[in-house]
């Protein structure tokens, strides 16, 4: 009989200690964050999607050969002499024109191991982490600041101008040659042995 | 009374009579469930530190009226294997149920549908047509999730309904009237005259029929819970077991009609609570109409007074719903028969010896 008494008392002031839990949190501030209005904090090493600084990029491909599963595509065009690029931030001279740097965000996998080498710091992770897409092919992420008839245009100069600078040193190798020749010209006057290997390298350097 | 007061209005008894019958509906229930719908989640949100709706209007205000619209445009499901008649009529019923209930609910001196004498048991037999929709919707829905709940519904609520009439007589027993009305105005304008202290009667029944009346108070707002089939009572809907119980079946306006039902259930049962134990429309502290000498100003204040307790009952049964897990269908049985059937037969029997005195 009085189990009875103790079991309904039991549950009674149970109920009424829940009821007080319950009532308690009605007034604890919501835990909820409001997602797309309302972001959360990130972590301070956060990894997410990577961000090129193009003004610092010197081309030097050392991220693209950190990369374990060779998201990273690098072209470069070596520049003219009377080019200026001008310096990256830390003082490091640019020599080179990158007419390709893409980042497939598809085979990404989050490693930061190509923010390490660089040695402009300018390949790093932002905390941009919303960036799904509905084809793939958007997820290839193009770097380069150029245009692409500037691309075109880097790569084309420097042809012309290796073409040029090949023509000058085939010209001069000509002039050479004529000088030389002419002075054997004047040395078979004066009678002297010519040297066989001499003209081998006049014929090599034609 | 508002009937009379329409008639001479008017002029024609039975446009007035339409009106007055049509009232609770449009500026209560409607408004109430819409209300009560947002102030659930709400409430559920914020005692499990959530948010709830915010989308819709501020802090989402306009979600049930997102809702309702969205229930309007849904197709009426109606599976083949169904019985039609039973199916489409069944949710009218419970709705019925719950409305005829309205009829009688005083709402304010001044605003009874219906001033019968026998307004308790009115509501009593009444609501069991909600029963009955409910049995006829798990039924015809040809379901066995549904026949499950229905039976589970109304093996609940008949248990249920013993404790509550026990009480009920106990009070009876104490006032001498069955009207909701004279009950009421027996709790007339101060709070030590409601019945859950002791009634207007002073001297030493006073005390000694506290302790009794807040027992009974309790165990009749815990049955009047279960029959609303509310959540620690909510086995015929149980959500985990039964998918919804009795309204699985039911798609659109006629689950929107079993939702509102419901809603309206809840807000009866609370004001049968407060109208029994808590001075009904009556205001606690008197009438600030009387002090200002403004008699005009009396029927408004005591619908206030009865919107406020109504709505804070029903906040102790949302608070009551996130508070507890459901009962098991056997502990069910036993907290009803085994403690709140003898404990109401002990204060009947009380009352009935203190009223000798």
């Amino acid at each position: 009989m009085i189990d009875y008494f103790v079991k309904f008392w039991q549950g009674l002031s149970t109920i009424l200690i829940g009821m007080k839990v319950t009532f308690r949190h009605l007034f604890v501030p919501a835990v909820t964050i409001q997602y797309p209005s309302v972001k959360p904090q990130m972590p301070e090493r956060e990894r997410n999607r990577l961000y090129v600084n193009m003004d610092d990029c010197i081309g030097c491909d050392q991220c693209a050969r950190a990369c374990p599963v060779n998201c990273i595509e690098i072209e470069t065009v070596k520049s003219l002499p009377e080019e200026d690029l001008g310096k990256t931030s830390n003082g490091k001279k640019k020599a080179l024109w990158v007419t390709k740097f893409n980042i497939d965000f598809a085979k990404c996998c989050y490693c930061q191991l190509c923010v390490f080498p660089c040695p402009t710091e300018c390949i790093y992770m932002t905390d941009v982490y919303e960036f799904s897409e509905f084809r793939r092919e958007n997820l290839l992420y193009d770097f380069v600041t150029l245009l692409p008839e500037e691309r075109e245009q880097k790569k084309k100069n420097l042809l012309e101008f290796q073409a040029k600078k090949e023509a000058e040193k085939a010209a001069a190798a000509k002039k050479a040659a004529e000088e030389k020749a002419a002075a054997a010209q004047k040395e078979k006057q004066e009678p002297k042995t010519p040297n066989p290997s001499e003209d081998k390298k006049e014929e090599n350097n034609q | 009374m508002m009937y009379d007061w329409l008639n001479n209005l008017i002029g024609s008894p039975i446009l007035a009579m339409f009106i007055v019958s049509l009232l609770p509906l449009f500026i209560f229930i409607l408004p109430f469930a819409l209300l009560a719908v947002l102030a659930e989640r709400k409430v559920s949100a914020h005692m499990q530190d959530r948010l709830g709706p915010m989308r819709v209007g501020y802090h989402g205000i306009l979600q049930t009226v997102a809702d309702i619209i969205k229930l309007l445009q849904k197709e009426d499901l109606v599976a083949t294997a169904t019985d039609k008649t039973l199916f489409n009529f069944a949710p009218l019923l419970v709705f019925i149920g719950s409305y005829a209930a309205f009829a009688v609910i005083p709402f304010s001196g001044f605003f009874i549908g219906s001033k019968i004498d026998l307004g308790i048991i009115f509501i009593v037999g009444v609501t069991g047509l909600v029963v009955a929709g409910i049995l006829m919707a798990g039924w015809a829905s040809n379901n066995k999730y549904s026949l499950l709940g229905a039976m589970r519904s109304a093996a609940q609520i008949i248990s249920y309904e013993i404790p509550t009439l026990l009480i009920i007589l106990t009070v009876i027993m104490l006032t001498g009237t069955l009207s909701l009305y004279d009950l009421s105005e027996l709790q007339t304008a101060y709070f030590w005259n409601w019945l859950i202290l002791g009634g207007p009667a002073i001297g030493i029944e006073k005390i000694l029929l506290i302790p009794l009346m807040i027992m009974g108070c309790l165990i009749i707002y815990t049955s009047t819970l279960a029959e609303v089939n509310r959540t620690p009572f909510d086995i015929p809907e149980a959500e985990s077991e039964l998918v919804s119980g009795y309204h699985t079946e039911y798609s659109g306006m006629k689950f929107a009609m079993f939702f509102l039902a419901e809603y309206a259930n809840m807000f009866a049962v609370s004001a049968i609570v407060s109208v029994i134990f808590f001075g009904g429309y009556q205001s606690p502290f008197g009438y600030l109409g009387n002090t200002l000498g403004l008699p005009w100003l009396i029927p408004i204040e005591q619908f206030f007074w009865f919107t406020a307790k109504g709505l804070f009952f029903v906040f102790v049964q949302m608070w009551l719903r996130w508070t507890l897990p459901r009962f098991r269908v056997d502990q069910l049985m036993a907290f009803c028969w085994k403690y709140l059937i003898p404990i109401s037969f002990v204060i009947l029997l009380l009352v009935g010896l203190i009223t000798l005195i």
